[in-house]
């Protein structure tokens, strides 16, 4: 693989995490449990979103095919998209919606940090202009992680159920492939053990103002960096690729 | 040249955001440069948030108001470096208030503003700065959503981007 293809597959894992984070949350549009919440979710939604079309026109851009970042978004299979198995968990509710948020937020935002410094000028610029915006969601995800957590007894009880259950999937977020190795080693890409090293400093403070435990979780999942995904990921395919599925090449 | 850089600014003064309409790209600071030679233009933007779904819109007018004037145009839309609040004209700020948008605080002021702890983003309606946030995140991705406790009327403000 040539090292434009390389950058292209990184490109990729980078974009996948946000679009399908980001499809999450738009399944929530009109669905929110309040007025504010919903505006809040979907353009957090919209944010990601945005971050995705810059990390696929880039990618389209180095890629030998002829591929727009359409093609990258809505033609690929099940095993080519690279995100974690945090960011396609469902929506089970509101309490592990803001969880899931939170422990993608809390890696996202040093991601982005380091991301700054590439050396490559493109993903930089990129990491800059999201940075300004990924501030924003984890003071959203975090104040509700707070506002929950020291709640009533049921928002509580329930903060704390959907910590306890995605917490197994947060290791993954810092698991590095070959090939975030060597995007590291060309300082490109992103260092996974600072970020690890750092993780707990911005979550745990968190989750101890919500009066919340820390999960003592020994079994962590992994899978989606390689291809592997959760069955909720084909229920995710299906809807988001349907419209190009059924009418091929269509646009708006 | 420099008559022409001018035109192209004065024909850029007459797009805006469609989204707020007052507003004029030239005082968003939406524009960051123009390169001009002969009848080539090549504008070159940049979004406000990395999602603004406004650019194309504004990409596309930019393209239709100098080809009109007869000039043959390209718009290239740049990320770095990033865009900031800051960019926002005097003019443009004042826009902002008269449409009905409270305008930016500096950052740290900003911050404290959306965490609910201080009350320094004034009524568009009536001035006070009796006010409260209702929602961090507004009607755009760039707003959030206040509404005076004097007058009782919701505003949106445009969120410090630093």
């Amino acid at each position: 693989m040539s090292k434009q293809e390389k950058i292209h597959q990184y490109l990729l894992l980078l974009g996948d995490n946000s679009m399908i984070l980001g499809h999450r949350l738009s399944e929530l549009c009109g669905h929110g449990p309040s007025l504010e919440t919903d505006i809040a979710l979907t353009n957090i939604s919209l944010d990601l979103f945005g971050q995705v079309r810059n990390y696929f026109q880039y990618a389209a851009k180095l890629s030998d095919e002829e591929k727009t970042e359409d093609d990258l978004a809505f033609l690929r299979y099940s095993h080519e998209y690279k995100n974690t198995l945090l960011v396609e968990q469902p929506n089970t509710d509101f309490a592990y919606i803001i969880g899931r948020q939170f422990l993608f937020d809390a890696h996202h935002l040093p991601l982005l940090q380091q991301l700054t410094d590439s050396q490559d000028a493109q993903i930089a610029a990129i990491a800059q202009k999201s940075i300004k915006e990924v501030r924003y969601h984890f003071r959203f995800s975090s104040e509700w992680v707070k506002r929950l957590g020291d709640g009533t007894a049921e928002s509580h009880r329930r903060m704390q159920q959907a910590i306890n259950d995605l917490w197994a999937y947060k290791e993954e977020l810092f698991q590095a492939t070959a090939l975030e190795l060597e995007m590291q080693e060309w300082g490109i890409g992103a260092n996974l053990d600072i970020l690890k090293a750092k993780y707990h400093d911005r979550v745990l403070p968190v989750l101890e103002e919500a009066r919340l435990q820390v999960p003592d979780t020994q079994f962590f999942h992994f899978g989606g960096k390689k291809g592997i995904h959760s069955e909720h990921f084909g229920y995710i395919l299906s809807d988001l690729q349907y419209m190009q599925r059924a009418y091929p090449n269509m646009a708006w | 040249m420099k008559k022409k850089q001018s035109t192209i600014q004065a024909l850029l003064q007459e797009v805006s955001d469609p989204e707020i309409p007052v507003l004029s790209i030239m005082d968003m600071g939406v524009v960051r440069a123009i390169e001009a030679n002969q009848e080539d233009v090549l504008v070159k933007i940049t979004p406000t948030y990395s999602g603004c779904p406004a650019m194309d819109t504004i990409a596309m007018e930019i393209k239709y108001k100098l080809d009109q004037a007869g000039y043959k145009t390209k718009v290239e839309l740049v990320l770095s470096p990033a865009w900031t609040t800051d960019w926002i004209t005097e003019s443009g700020r004042k826009a902002l208030e008269e449409y009905g948008i409270a305008a930016p605080l500096e950052a740290s002021r900003d911050k404290l503003a959306l965490m609910g702890q201080d009350k320094m983003v004034k009524c568009t309606n009536c001035g006070s700065t009796n006010t409260k946030m209702l929602s961090q995140f507004g009607s755009t991705a760039c707003k959030a959503l206040f509404q005076c406790k004097d007058c009782l009327e919701p505003f949106d403000y445009f969120k410090c981007l630093k």
